[in-house]
């Protein structure tokens, strides 16, 4: 379907396309990009309910019952589980990425991506066991 | 293997019409061709009105870039039994206005590389009777990747925020630039500073990483991009915490 | 129609036309100096080198020896003072390139390193791994961004030359993005244009080399030297025609037959040694180089493929480490291409048209006999590398005959007045031939792609590595009779708009003319020099034929030839001696 063209001698229209909203949609990378994105989303819901927790423990032991009973509704329960895989795909998709932005030479050298990778999920996995040693009862 | 593919090519004649179709062409399939090979044969032998850009088809000089099944490609690098069964699909580069059939305008990336300053900067030029500069091989490390960048623009066409946002000056220009403040030799890289970390520069890069997907000769864009992040935003801390001191 | 001026105009953005116009800005930076090129700067053929330039920087090289190397690789058909010239001004302009940000390897000092190359007695060839003149290009053209004064025509196809009185003032050319077609006058024009590899139907060239400023400048009565001297490249792949580049035998590589011999030493090339011995065996002058391999197809002993005879390039004893460090590109084009991984398996390979020693007729400061028209580089024949080119020497000559032409260029058009208006009725003629002859000419019988296969097909057989009289008069009349149906020709794209038919015709025309003066000057030449052999005349005579062929277009449109002396000042014809 070819509407009138405007075209006068030597004056060619070029044709730029518009963008469409549904970009995002083409393939898989750009998929995953926007998830990655919105995992922004569910970091700051954590950060929202970890200072709602802080308040409930400054108003005493019933506003904190009460805090934690709503945590365990099922609902509550849904949105962390959704949340805390979010906040995984995070830190995986962040861990991957960060060799991109640091680089390290030794000797002249560049330190291989994996190393940088790996590195960091070692700090991650070290710094949640020393939490999980320190919370955990038994 | 079949004997013919079919080649979904798209048209745009601006004398003609106002908005691009698509056109298929019958090719004969052979195993070495690539999709350059095709678009010749359409051109030599179906329809000579098909116009494209072209030149050394080995993969250097950055002419042929095109998307292939959606995705930018060189075509001179893009093996047609990589894409059976046909139809395989042809289109002008992604964010780049479209002046012909499959040729887009280049002269944003132009302009943008200028003003970006891809050349020696040097406080004092060594004299020629000096001799070369000393180099290391190791220092040479440093930007070779970033110099392999033969301006195909595969990347920009596979950058969303160049489509959403074309002010952005964009992975190629940026790679660039950080293959002359990596390099020993220059002494230019707080003259490149103002525009990268400029409103277009870096931070427009939100680390989509598509650019690196694509690249033909390796360069890490995307890497380019967020190494620069990094000397911006320690440049900007420091800006701010020892607003007296010259770079 | 608009008037476009400037006083300097290059026509070519590649290797030689950028150092062309930085010379221009740096030497006179008043002039306005412009590069008109049919594609972007860096997609010019320049890209596309490999191996690397060769200039004297090492202890115990010496400019006489690069000279003697350079003068007897060109079967003495070199003009001495002109290799005097050129092998002393080369490491200047090389460490320019280098101030200016190529990134040359090192060695691990963090000096330049510099590898052996085709034909020299001593290391001088300096490279950038495998892609010397892709980072020459590059360096080159973003070096040119710096200077305000130099203003470019993009993807503009010039098709003629602009000449009143015997003065060359500029050229007229379609804006492709347009296809308006304009006139830009200037007071001198440098003709940087490259070769014509894409005559012949198997080349290391891009499809854009077809000779376009030679083709002008011999149709404006600038002579075109040496045509007949057509360099083969040794290592390319089949089908493709892909150069290999020679660094793959400097760095120790072997040419092996369908039986695993090293088969050059059955051609007075040497002795194999295990290492790479230079002037001998695989870096012998590519012109024996591409000989050896016809002998050896004749004699049977070529493997056979599908796209014809090949040898096997043997770079595997050189190890994944060596490969990777200095011949990463050719790693890559095996496995892209034919699928092969060199570190593991042997190369396909043959000779394939590579460069062309001649061009157009300048003097040692880049000027053409035509007032005003300057050139340089492949386009140019001043005449450095003679009957021969070695290897590694013309990256270099760009960048030394680039620089010359431009001063030149500069210095004639500080003296000249500005062109006068009446150079627009020309172009307007010009306009009107375009126009009829191409964009509105309908109800033509032959096809673009039909004329150029059959060139393709009469140069290979005819105007090959072995050539006889009986194959050139054939192709003389071939040629003639090609010309005549090109005016049969019509297009399928009438559209002015980026109408890449109307240029693949006219880049067909070009080919054509040069094409003849390729097998004229091939016909008179009755001797065998260099990479010119004629099977019916196999000895050089020194006698009847030291000098340059020059081909002048006679009024009905064949080549006249004429001969030009070769200027020889220290060093008397002499044999080529290779491994001994």
């Amino acid at each position: 379907m070819s509407a009138e063209p405007h075209y006068t001698l030597y004056h060619p229209r070029w044709y730029r396309r518009r963008v469409s909203v549904w970009w995002w949609l083409q393939n898989r990378s750009y998929a995953g990009f926007v998830l990655r994105e919105i995992t922004s989303v569910f970091v700051a819901f954590f950060a929202v309910v970890y200072l709602w927790q802080l308040r409930a423990l400054a108003q005493g032991p019933e506003a904190y019952a009460h805090f934690l009973a709503r945590l365990k509704t099922p609902g509550f329960l849904a949105l962390n589980g959704v949340a805390f895989l979010f906040v995984l795909f995070h830190a995986v998709t962040w861990f991957n990425l960060a060799p991109k932005a640091m680089v390290v030479r030794l000797s002249g050298k560049r330190v291989p991506d994996w190393i940088i990778a790996g590195l960091n999920y070692v700090a991650w996995l070290a710094l949640s066991g020393a939490v999980a040693w320190i919370l955990l009862p038994g | 293997m079949p004997s013919t593919v079919a080649l979904t090519v798209a048209r745009y004649r601006p004398e003609q019409e106002s908005e691009p179709t698509f056109q298929t062409y019958e090719v004969p399939f052979r195993k070495d061709w690539v999709v350059l090979d095709a678009l010749n044969h359409i051109k030599d032998n179906l329809d000579g009105s098909l116009s494209f850009r072209w030149s050394c088809r080995m993969g250097v000089c950055g002419s042929c870039g095109m998307k292939v099944n959606g995705t930018p490609k060189l075509t001179c690098a893009a093996f047609l039994s990589d894409h059976l069964p046909g139809p395989v699909r042809v289109e002008p580069l992604d964010y780049f206005p479209v002046v012909r059939d499959l040729v887009v305008d280049l002269t944003d990336f132009m302009r943008k590389l200028k003003k970006v300053k891809p050349w020696i900067i040097r406080k004092e030029e060594r004299p020629l009777g000096d001799g070369e500069y000393r180099q290391t091989p190791d220092q040479l490390d440093a930007y070779t990747q970033f110099s392999m960048c033969i301006n195909c623009m595969l990347c920009y066409s596979a950058c969303p925020i160049y489509g959403l946002e074309s002010s952005f000056v964009g992975p190629a220009v940026i790679a660039l630039a950080q293959r002359y403040n990596m390099d020993s030799r220059d002494q230019g890289a707080a003259e490149r500073l103002e525009i990268l970390s400029g409103h277009d520069g870096i931070w427009q890069c939100t680390f989509v990483g598509e650019c690196t997907k694509v690249c033909p000769k390796n360069v890490d864009p995307a890497g380019a991009i967020q190494q620069y992040k990094l000397t911006g935003a320690v440049h900007w801390f420091k800006s701010l915490l020892l607003p007296w001191g010259t770079r | 129609m608009d008037l476009l001026s400037c006083d300097v105009l290059v026509v070519g953005g590649g290797g030689a036309g950028l150092r062309a116009a930085i010379a221009v800005a740096e030497t006179h930076p008043k002039l306005r100096v412009a590069v008109i090129s049919k594609v972007y700067p860096m997609r010019s053929h320049t890209v596309s080198a490999e191996g690397g330039a060769a200039a004297v920087i090492k202890a115990g090289d010496s400019l006489d020896e690069h000279a003697y190397d350079t003068i007897s690789g060109g079967d003495w058909l070199s003009d001495q003072d002109a290799v005097e010239a050129f092998v002393s001004e080369a490491p200047e302009e090389m460490l320019r390139l280098e101030h200016w940000g190529c990134p040359w390897s090192r060695e691990p000092d963090g000096h330049i390193a510099v590898r052996p190359f085709g034909g020299m007695k001593v290391q001088r060839t300096w490279f950038a791994a495998d892609k010397t003149g892709f980072h020459m290009l590059h360096t080159l053209f973003q070096t040119t961004l710096k200077y305000e004064a130099i203003e470019r025509y993009d993807e503009w196809f010039v098709t003629k030359l602009l000449v009143e009185e015997g003065h060359c003032q500029g050229v007229v050319a379609i804006e492709l993005a347009t296809g308006k077609i304009q006139a830009i006058t200037a007071k001198a024009v440098i003709l940087c244009t490259g070769g014509c590899g894409k005559i012949f139907p198997f080349t290391t060239n891009a499809s854009i080399k077809n000779g376009d400023g030679m083709a002008l400048a011999y149709r404006a009565g600038a002579p075109l030297k040496d045509m007949e001297f057509v360099q083969y490249h040794p290592t390319g792949l089949p089908f493709t025609g892909i150069l290999i580049t020679e660094a793959a035998r400097s760095e120790g590589g072997w040419l092996l037959n369908k039986d695993g011999y090293r088969y050059l030493q059955d051609y007075d090339l040497g002795k194999p040694e295990p290492k790479p011995v230079l002037r001998s065996m695989e870096l012998g002058p590519r012109d024996r180089l591409s000989q050896a391999f016809v002998k050896e197809q004749e004699k049977g002993r070529a493997l056979e493929g599908q796209y014809g005879h090949y040898v096997h390039l043997d770079i595997r004893h050189l190890r994944e480490k060596l490969i990777d460090k200095k011949l990463p590109f050719v790693r890559e084009l095996c496995l892209k291409y034919v699928g092969v991984d060199p570190v593991k398996e042997m190369i396909p390979v043959r000779p394939v048209v590579h460069y062309m020693m001649g061009g157009v007729h300048t003097e040692i400061r880049g000027a053409t006999p035509l007032k005003g028209l300057y050139a340089a580089g492949e386009a140019a024949c001043v005449s450095i590398n003679g009957a021969n080119r070695l290897g590694s020497n013309s990256l270099t000559e760009i960048l030394v005959f680039g620089a010359r032409a431009g001063k030149a260029a500069a210095a004639f058009a500080a003296e000249q007045r500005a062109p006068s208006p009446s150079l627009l009725a020309q172009a307007q003629d010009e306009q009107s031939r375009l126009e009829e002859k191409f964009l509105r000419k309908t109800g033509g019988k032959e096809r673009i792609a039909t004329l150029r296969a059959e060139m393709h097909q009469i140069m290979e057989e005819s105007a090959g590595i072995y050539r006889t009289g009986a194959t050139l008069e054939k192709a003389v009349e071939k040629l003639q009779s090609l010309q005549e149906r090109f005016h049969g020709i019509s297009l399928d794209d009438h559209t002015y708009t980026f109408n890449t038919e109307l240029t693949a015709a006219l880049e067909l025309s070009y080919m054509l003319d040069l094409a003849q003066t390729i097998v004229h000057s091939a016909l008179e030449r009755r001797e065998s020099r260099g990479s010119h052999q004629r099977t019916d005349y196999p000895q050089r005579d020194d006698e009847r034929f030291l000098g340059h062929s020059l081909a002048y277009r006679a009024e009905d449109g064949s080549p006249r030839i004429e001969y030009l002396p070769v200027t020889i000042t220290r060093w008397p014809p002499g044999q080529r001696v290779y491994g001994r």
